[in-house]
C-alpha cells in the first residue's frame, strides 16, 4: 500500500496498538528544557528514573537571563534553569546550562548538534518542537504528563493523526522569506485549519529553502494547528547534518543516508486534504491581531471584522483590533512601533541573523531593538561572521542565546501598551508581557521596523532586490 | 459559565510567568490571570469569572480552538484547581486535549447548538446547573433536556478511574524491550548513546 512519509516514520516505531486505536511509539530523541521541571517530580514520586539517558539532550532556554550575568536574573527564574541541571546530573543525562557554550534553545541546538535526525520521533515537552520536521523527523510538542512518562518509558501514546499535504510550488519573490510564506499558510488555513493533522510540506519552495528556512516554517506549524510539520529530506539535509557532533560518522553515516533516501512519500499517497499555494504571490507579512491567522500582506488594509460572517469571530477580530489599538480599514505600513525583538525559535539562526544585519547595517535604529541569538553556537558564528558588530553599530543590543521576548517568563518582556515588532511566534495577548502589542513579521521586517520606527515594507529598503 | 470566545490560547489560560510554580501549590488563583485582575492585583468586575453568579462555576462553556497555542499543561492545571471538572468547546488545540484526561478533566467537543442551549441557560439564570454523567457520555440540563457526547473510551477510563498512564504503559516493559532491540539493529544510527554522563556547568559558583 503506498504510504506517506509521516505513515513510514510512524509504523517504523509501532510498538503495539490499543483497541480504541491510540498506538505505543518509541522515542528516539527527546529534548527537556527548564519549564518542565514538574514532570521529573512526577517520576520522582512514582520511585522511577529516566529510562534512556542517552536519548535525552536538556537546554536551559526559558527562564535564561539573555543580558549575560546569572546574578542579574531573578532568583525564582534562575532556580528553574538550576534544577534542570540538578535533574540532569541525578539521572546522568546531558544538559547544557547558563553560560556553557552549548546552550540554547532546545528547537535550534536539536538539529545544530544532529541530535534531530531524519526518520527519527523527537518529541518534546514544548509545541514547537515541531520546528524538527524540517529534517524529517517525526516531531511533536507533548504535555508536562507525557513528558514524565517518556523519562519513564521512551515511549509515548498517540492517536494518529489524518495527513495534510502542504505544497508551494512557483518562487518566492524579492524580500520574502521563509517566515512570510508560513504566516500565508496559517492565514489560508487558519489556527484551526491543521488541528488533528499532521502536515507535509512540499513543492518547489521548499525544495529551494534552505534547512533554516524549513525549521521556521515547521516550527509555526502548531500556530496552524497541527504538531507536527515534515519535509522529506533531500541532499540539503544530508550536507546540513554530515560533521554535526551527534550525527551518525563513519560507515554508519553511509548507512543512514541510505536509510533517510527511503524517507520520502510514495507518489500515490493518499492525504486527507491537499492545500496548494503559488509561492509568487506570497508576500512579506505582518499580524494585526491576537491570532496568527489574523494576518495580512504589509501592502494591505487591516480588514472590516463586519464582513465576517461568524459572529464569534467576528467579535474576536473586534476584540483584537481593540487589544491592539488598531482600527479596521486602516494600513498597517508606517504603523508606528515602540520595539524590536529579534529571536526566538522561529527566527534565531544564522541565516536569519544574516538577513536582519544585511538591513541593519549603515544604518542606525530608532527604536529599542534586541537581537538574541538562538544559541550559543549560532552567537559565535554570528560575531565571526561580524553581525554582532553591524547590530551594535547599528543601536541593536546583542544578546545571550535563550527563549527572551518570545515568551515573557525570563524578564525579557514588553511593556505594558507598547507595540512590538517581533521575529517570534505568538501574537496572542499578553504574550510578550501583560498589554503587549505584537506583530509577528520575517527578520528582515523586524530589522526594517527597528531602522524606521515603523513597520516597513522591506522590499522599500531595496531589501531581495 | 459561558466564556464563548474563539481560539483561546493557553497564555490566556495562565501567562507563561507563572509557570514555575510547583505543582502542589495550586494553579486555580492564576486561572484567566490578566482577564481576572488588573494591573493593581484588583478583580476586573466585567469579567465573567469575577461575576458571583459563575465565580462557582464547575461546567466552562467555550468556544472554538480553545486552548490553542503552548503546550503549558499548566493551562488544565489552572481550570481543574479552580474547581472546573469539564471544559465544552466545538474544538480544541490538540495538545490541550490530551492534557484534560491526564489530570481528570473532562473535555467534551460538543456542537454550537447544545452550546447555545446550556450558554442561553446559564446566562437566563444565575446558578444554572446541568449534570454530565460520563459513564453513560450523557449531559443533562436542568429543565430535563438531554444530549449526548462522545468519547474515546481510554480517556473515559483514565478519567473514571485516574490510572497512571505510566505504570500501564511499565506492564509491557518487555514488549519496549524487544522493540528497542530489534529497532537499534535495524536502523543503528538511531540509537547511538553518545550523550550520557555530560550534564555541565550551569553558571553557579560552586
Amino acid at each position: 500500500m503506498p504510504a506517506t512519509l509521516f505513515d513510514k516514520i510512524w509504523s517504523a516505531h509501532s510498538i503495539t496498538t490499543r483497541p480504541d486505536g491510540h498506538t505505543l511509539l518509541f522515542v528516539d530523541r527527546h529534548l527537556v528544557h527548564d519549564a518542565t521541571a514538574q514532570a521529573f517530580d512526577a517520576i520522582e514520586e512514582l520511585g522511577l528514573k529516566v529510562r534512556r539517558p542517552d536519548l535525552t539532550l536538556g537546554s536551559a532556554d526559558h527562564y535564561v537571563n539573555t543580558v549575560g550575568a546569572l546574578s542579574a536574573q531573578d532568583p525564582t527564574l534562575a532556580e528553574m534553569t538550576h534544577r534542570l541541571l540538578d535533574n540532569a546530573r541525578k539521572s546522568d543525562f546531558a544538559a547544557y546550562g547558563f553560560g556553557d557554550p552549548r546552550q540554547g534553545i532546545v528547537h535550534v541546538i536539536g538539529p545544530e548538534l544532529g541530535f534531530t535526525l531524519p526518520g527519527t520521533v523527537l518529541v518534546c515537552g514544548d509545541s514547537h518542537t515541531a520546528s524538527h520536521g524540517a529534517l524529517g523527523a517525526l516531531a511533536f510538542g507533548i504535555g508536562t504528563s507525557e513528558v514524565a512518562h517518556v523519562l519513564a518509558t521512551q515511549t509515548i501514546w498517540q492517536a494518529k493523526p489524518k495527513q495534510m499535504r502542504i505544497t508551494i510550488d512557483g518562487a518566492l519573490g524579492p524580500g520574502v522569506t521563509a517566515k512570510d510564506v508560513v504566516l500565508e499558510v496559517i492565514r489560508r488555513i487558519g489556527t484551526e485549519g491543521g488541528t488533528g493533522y499532521a502536515i507535509e510540506y512540499g513543492g518547489d519552495v521548499l525544495a529551494a529553502l534552505s534547512i533554516e528556512g524549513r525549521l521556521t516554517i515547521c516550527n509555526m506549524t502548531i500556530e496552524a494547528g497541527a504538531r507536527s510539520g515534515l519535509v522529506a529530506p533531500d541532499d540539503k539535509t544530508f550536507a546540513y547534518l554530515e560533521g554535526r557532533p551527534l550525527a551518525p560518522s563513519g560507515e554508519s553515516w553511509a548507512q543512514a543516508v541510505e536509510d533517510w533516501r527511503a524517507l520520502r512519500s510514495d507518489p500515490d499517497a493518499v492525504f486527507d486534504r491537499e492545500v496548494a499555494l503559488d509561492g509568487g504571490t506570497i508576500e512579506p507579512i505582518v499580524t494585526w491581531g491576537t491570532s496568527p491567522e489574523q494576518a495580512m500582506p504589509i501592502s494591505q488594509a487591516i480588514p472590516e471584522p463586519r464582513l465576517e460572517a461568524d459572529p464569534v469571530r467576528r467579535q474576536a477580530a473586534e476584540k483584537a483590533l481593540a487589544y491592539m489599538g488598531l482600527r479596521a480599514g486602516a494600513a498597517v505600513s508606517e504603523l508606528a512601533i515602540d520595539r524590536v525583538f529579534i529571536g526566538s525559535c522561529t527566527n534565531s539562526r544564522i541565516e536569519d541573523l544574516r538577513a536582519a544585519a544585511e538591513i541593519a547595517k549603515g544604518r542606525r535604529a530608532s527604536v529599542p531593538a534586541i537581537v538574541v541569538p538562538g544559541s550559543g553556537e549560532v552567537k559565535r558564528q554570528a560575531e565571526a561572521e561580524g553581525l554582532d558588530r553591524i547590530f551594535r553599530a547599528a543601536g541593536f543590543e546583542w544578546r545571550q542565546p535563550g527563549c527572551s521576548m518570545c515568551v515573557a517568563m525570563n524578564g525579557d518582556r514588553v511593556p505594558p501598551g507598547e507595540r512590538c515588532a517581533s521575529t517570534s511566534n505568538r501574537n496572542f495577548a499578553g504574550r510578550q508581557g501583560p498589554e503587549a502589542r505584537t506583530h509577528l513579521v520575517s527578520p528582515p521586517m523586524a530589522a526594517a521596523a527597528a531602522i524606521t520606527g515603523r513597520l516597513t515594507d522591506v522590499r522599500k529598503l531595496g531589501y531581495g532586490a | 459559565m459561558p466564556y464563548v470566545a474563539a481560539n483561546v490560547d493557553t497564555d490566556q489560560i495562565i501567562p507563561a510567568r507563572f509557570l514555575h510554580r510547583a505543582r502542589k501549590q495550586g494553579y486555580g488563583s492564576l486561572l484567566f490571570h490578566d482577564l481576572r485582575y488588573d494591573d493593581a492585583g484588583k478583580e476586573r468586575p466585567a469579567f465573567i469569572l469575577n461575576r458571583d453568579s459563575y465565580r462557582q462555576g464547575t461546567i466552562l462553556l467555550a468556544g472554538p480552538n480553545f486552548g490553542c497555542g503552548s503546550s503549558r499543561e499548566h493551562a488544565v492545571w489552572a481550570l481543574a484547581d479552580y474547581g472546573f471538572r469539564a471544559v465544552m468547546a466545538p474544538s480544541f488545540g490538540d495538545i490541550f486535549y490530551n492534557n484534560c484526561s491526564k489530570n481528570g478533566l473532562l473535555a467534551i467537543v460538543a456542537d454550537e447548538a447544545l452550546l447555545a442551549a446550556l450558554s442561553d441557560e446559564a446566562q437566563r439564570r444565575a446558578g444554572a446547573t446541568a449534570t454530565i454523567d460520563l459513564a453513560e457520555q450523557s449531559i443533562r440540563s436542568e429543565d430535563g433536556r438531554r444530549w449526548s457526547f462522545t468519547i474515546d473510551p481510554y480517556r473515559q477510563q483514565a478519567l473514571l478511574e485516574g490510572a497512571s498512564e505510566i505504570e500501564m504503559t511499565l506492564k509491557a516493559i518487555e514488549e519496549i524491550e524487544a522493540f528497542e532491540d530489534a529497532h537499534g539493529s535495524k536502523l543503528p544510527w538511531t540509537l547511538r548513546p553518545a550523550l550520557a554522563g555530560n550534564a555541565a556547568a550551569d553558571g553557579r559558583q560552586s
